[in-house]
């Protein structure tokens, strides 16, 4: 006899090995062909999820690489928990050092971009800064302190993953792209719920990377000053603002 | 001392962003609305349903020694300098 440990182990291995979980008297071939159908519905449905998260990637790879692909990944590094959100997270690393898509050295910070923005969406609630707490900031601008949503990140990618993934959303246009390109792409979720890929200047992404550590505006845009002296933060914290990003220190340091 | 002008300046243009910001957030204040319940199909359930086969494929298809398909997507399709998508002849 098997412990019921061993016995739901043994079948979650054979779930991604050709290996049967042992304790069955009948037919081997017989039990093989019926595992199978768990194997099959197993890989297909993660292969779906996996879809849903890296849509742009799978665009790129087209439909047979990706369901291939899917299957080493699956075997290799299942979900470790129930809650697929937060599976995928090892996707990038394992495209990196996929050998069969080299030739793509950009897949898998398109992949990071993806899996961050499933990140966004999931993130928690926090309010976003009242008209009220806005204008206090404002008359105290110079010791101004103030957070961002917890659904914000800051990813920098030796590729133009930003425009490659922008190529890819519905009905944007073609046009020439440099895949050598460096980019910096902030994500973050708005007030509509809705999942926002924004490109960064260098001079954006040290005023947001000092935000978040810090919380000092004024800091944060002289660190930006120091790439670019003629950075003017007015756009960021309105664009910020509107997509509800800017919210209270408080919120964040419970 | 040398600063001064330019973190003046600097705190000038935030009061003025965060004004402007406050007087947007104060219409967005009116207008919002929350909509719960609307997560994207796929981000929140798993897809066993439709699609899904009991015909059983129990081999290993597609294994990593035997390597046969290529990025056959928009790679190709995506217009670069170095001509960065045509990789390998696809399958005829």
């Amino acid at each position: 006899m098997h412990s019921h440990p061993d016995l739901i182990g043994a079948f979650r291995d054979g779930l991604v090995t050709s290996t049967l979980p042992p304790g069955s008297a009948a037919d081997p071939a017989e039990i093989d062909r019926r595992f199978g159908v768990y194997r099959n519905n197993v890989a297909h449905s993660l292969t779906e999820a996996l879809a849903a998260r890296f849509p742009v990637v799978k665009a790129l790879v087209g439909d047979d690489f990706f369901r291939a692909t899917a299957r080493l990944f699956i075997a290799q590094h299942g979900p470790k928990t129930p809650i697929l959100m937060l599976w995928g997270d090892e996707f990038p690393g394992f495209l990196r050092s996929f050998p069969p898509a080299a030739g793509l050295p950009y897949l898998a910070d398109v992949a990071r971009l993806e899996y961050a923005r499933g990140l966004a969406y999931h993130a928690a609630d926090t309010p976003p800064l009242t008209a009220e707490a806005l204008a206090l900031a404002a008359a105290g601008a110079d010791t101004a302190r103030l957070a961002l949503h917890p659904s914000v990140q800051l990813l920098r990618a030796r590729h133009a993953f930003v425009t490659i993934w922008a190529a890819h959303q519905p009905g944007a246009a073609t046009s020439e792209i440099d895949p050598s390109q460096e980019e910096i792409a902030l994500v973050l979720r708005n007030r509509h719920l809705d999942v926002e890929v924004w490109r960064m200047t260098r001079a954006e992404s040290l005023f947001i990377a000092s935000l978040v550590k810090t919380g000092h505006l004024l800091g944060a845009a002289g660190a930006a000053r120091v790439v670019d002296p003629r950075f003017d933060p007015t756009h960021l914290i309105l664009r910020l603002s509107a997509a509800g990003a800017l919210i209270s220190r408080e919120t964040t340091d419970v | 001392m040398t600063h001064m002008p330019t973190a003046l300046g600097l705190t000038a243009s935030l009061a003025a962003a965060l004004t402007a910001a406050a007087g947007a957030a104060h219409a967005d204040d009116m207008k919002m609305e929350k909509c719960y319940g609307i997560a994207l199909a796929g981000q929140n359930d798993c897809a066993a349903g439709a699609g899904t086969t009991c015909a059983g494929t129990s081999k290993v298809d597609y294994d990593g020694a035997h390597w046969k398909y290529v990025p056959a997507g928009t790679c190709v399709t995506m217009k670069t300098p170095t001509g960065m998508g045509s990789l390998e002849p696809m399958k005829s």
